[in-house]
């Protein structure tokens, strides 16, 4: 089993991004689950969801309590208490962010992977400048620092489940999965 | 296919496949995304559907009557206090035997406000002559959505298909959507059956004496439907190669100790079971799919070989328990087996119901002597 916490905001597209990893991963015929933090969502809010990936059926309906990765949409989010608990130790956090995964050392003993999401969005026209949506860029760079899976099921499951441009999302993650630093 | 799609989308893409005729619904979280969907097939003339706004639940209900009173497949949604609002009418579609087929995506009543899962809501209406199915991933919300109606255009009885809001609607999973051609094979279009003709004018359930004879008959095809619905399952397999039973139960020929549960639960009770087999202790895990009609026997026969039973319910009758802990006691009276049954309420309200949990209500159980009142799991400090 391996279980990804996304943490961003509302309207910078956490849920999709759960579920668009989760059916990735269904392309290398893995079980997956993919599924928000239940409750009344705000733009601009802290949010938070969830993918499970399994070789076997998953039969469990509870929470994550000890994410094996973090995919944070947001690095203003870093500062908000709590942001690491329950991930193991060693494992990854996927940064939405411009700066170094050293400048990151303060959150704890873990592997950090950074990518000016917000720039390769903008260049790709998704979102707007005040806010663009990284949900399909920072996926993209998961691919790549964890090597869990291909960018092609990424590239693929982003085509097959974004509504709008779904081509300007595909090349967003391809350059994310270049451009990721870790 | 096979698609990664959430519970509420698998409602959506069921009732396509249905090809219902008329829908009439209102949004309500979390039941919402079930409603933009069929709405937005309706529209692009994916679903040749008569949609149709209403202002509330009740008109809702109203609307899917006089659709299915002319003979139109019928199909609504909702949740919670919409379910609530629906009530007065919900005794009129089974009363006149509308074979409406409705989702209820669980969700807690208030007041205090909370959107979350409880299945007290369509609990509180398990006495308005509608089956009553519980699901536990989005197959099997599909699939029963299917089912529903066969069973009730066989009997003319309205079927209620209930999914946890949240843990179930809003969930990504895989989803094998089947050929409309498959789904045609199986679920024709209805069967004739009388129905309002304006050509040669009657009535529609007036008053009589009879009342009784009506309800006694509803009765009878009630108890008819427990059959009925198990042989649909057995169809079902045959065309799709999955069934789903009106119980369904894990491990428990040799059980000592079995947990009896509705819903997302259940899933998670035989990973903990599981655990407990690892560490030689004999635990099952019984589901209860169908609860209107309550099928008795086919939750006894499991049951009689066990040592202790526990029950988990993610519903409350406020003065007396959990619903399915009343319901399975009434059962097992009936076969006298002297078998403890213990209480656990959980999960009200959306709360997590955790691996952690299931393992403390075994604990709670094996250790127990005496099975004393309900055990409430995740109370806060």
């Amino acid at each position: 089993m391996y279980e990804i916490r996304f943490h961003g905001r509302g309207g910078q597209g956490a849920v999709v991004a759960s579920t668009v990893l989760a059916s990735a991963f269904f392309k290398e015929k893995k079980f997956v689950q993919a599924f928000p933090n239940f409750g009344a969502e705000r733009r601009g809010a802290p949010v938070v969801a969830f993918t499970r990936v399994s070789d076997f059926e998953i039969r469990e309906r509870f929470g994550i309590y000890e994410p094996d990765c973090l995919i944070v949409l947001d690095s203003s989010l870093t500062r908000r208490k709590g942001i690491v608990q329950g991930l193991k130790e060693g494992h990854w956090i996927i940064i939405n962010s411009d700066k170094k995964p050293e400048d990151y050392v303060f959150l704890g003993p873990y592997r950090v992977a950074t990518l000016d999401a917000n720039t390769i969005a903008q260049e790709h026209g998704l979102g707007s400048s005040s806010v663009p949506i990284v949900n399909t860029t920072i996926i993209g760079a998961f691919s790549r620092a964890t090597g869990m899976v291909a960018i092609g099921s990424i590239m693929d499951a982003v085509r097959e489940n974004v509504p709008t441009h779904p081509e300007d999302n595909a090349k967003a993650a391809r350059e994310a999965y270049e451009k990721v630093v870790f | 296919m096979k698609k990664v799609i959430s519970a509420n989308q698998a409602v959506s893409y069921a009732v396509v496949a249905a090809k219902a005729q008329v829908i009439a619904a209102y949004p309500i979280t979390p039941q919402s995304s079930i409603v933009e969907m069929l709405a937005g097939f309706c529209a692009t003339g994916a679903l040749q559907a008569k949609f149709i706004n209403v202002e509330s639940e009740h008109s809702a209900m109203a609307a899917c009557i006089s659709a299915s009173v002319m003979g139109a497949r019928t199909f609504t949604a909702t949740s919670s206090q919409g379910l609530a609002l629906m009530h007065e009418l919900l005794h009129y579609a089974s009363g006149l035997r509308l074979p409406i087929v409705m989702a209820n995506v669980n969700r807690a009543l208030a007041s205090p406000f909370n959107l979350k899962a409880d299945l007290s809501d369509s609990l509180s209406q398990r006495d308005t002559g509608w089956l009553q199915f519980y699901c536990e991933s989005g197959q099997e919300v599909f699939d029963t959505i299917i089912q529903s109606y066969r069973i009730s255009e066989k009997l003319l009885l309205p079927v209620m298909v209930n999914l946890e809001g949240f843990i179930l609607s809003h969930t990504y999973e895989i989803v094998d959507l089947p050929e409309q051609s498959q789904v045609d094979l199986f679920l024709p279009p209805a069967p004739a059956r009388e129905c309002l003709d304006v050509d040669n004018p009657c009535m529609f359930g007036s008053t009589t004496d009879y009342y009784i004879n009506f309800r006694y008959k509803m009765h009878q095809d009630m108890e008819e439907a427990k059959t009925f619905c198990s042989e649909i399952d057995a169809e079902f397999k045959k065309v799709f190669g999955r069934d789903y039973g009106l119980v369904s139960t894990y491990l428990c020929e040799d059980a000592d100790l079995i947990l009896v549960t509705a819903g997302t639960i259940a899933g998670t009770c035989r990973v903990v079971a599981d655990r407990c087999r690892a560490r030689g202790m004999k635990v099952g895990v019984l589901r209860i799919r169908m609860v209107r009609p309550f099928p008795g026997k086919q939750i006894c026969e499991p049951l009689r070989k066990a040592k202790k039973v526990a029950v988990i319910d993610r519903d409350f009758s406020p003065g007396c328990g959990g619903i399915f802990a009343q319901e399975v006691k009434a059962s097992l009276q009936g076969i006298n087996c002297g078998l403890p049954v213990y209480e656990f309420i959980a999960g009200l309200g959306g709360k997590d119901v955790t691996d952690k949990d299931i393992e403390l209500i075994i604990e709670q159980t094996h250790n127990m002597p005496n099975r004393g009142e309900s055990t409430w799991i995740g109370l806060l400090k």
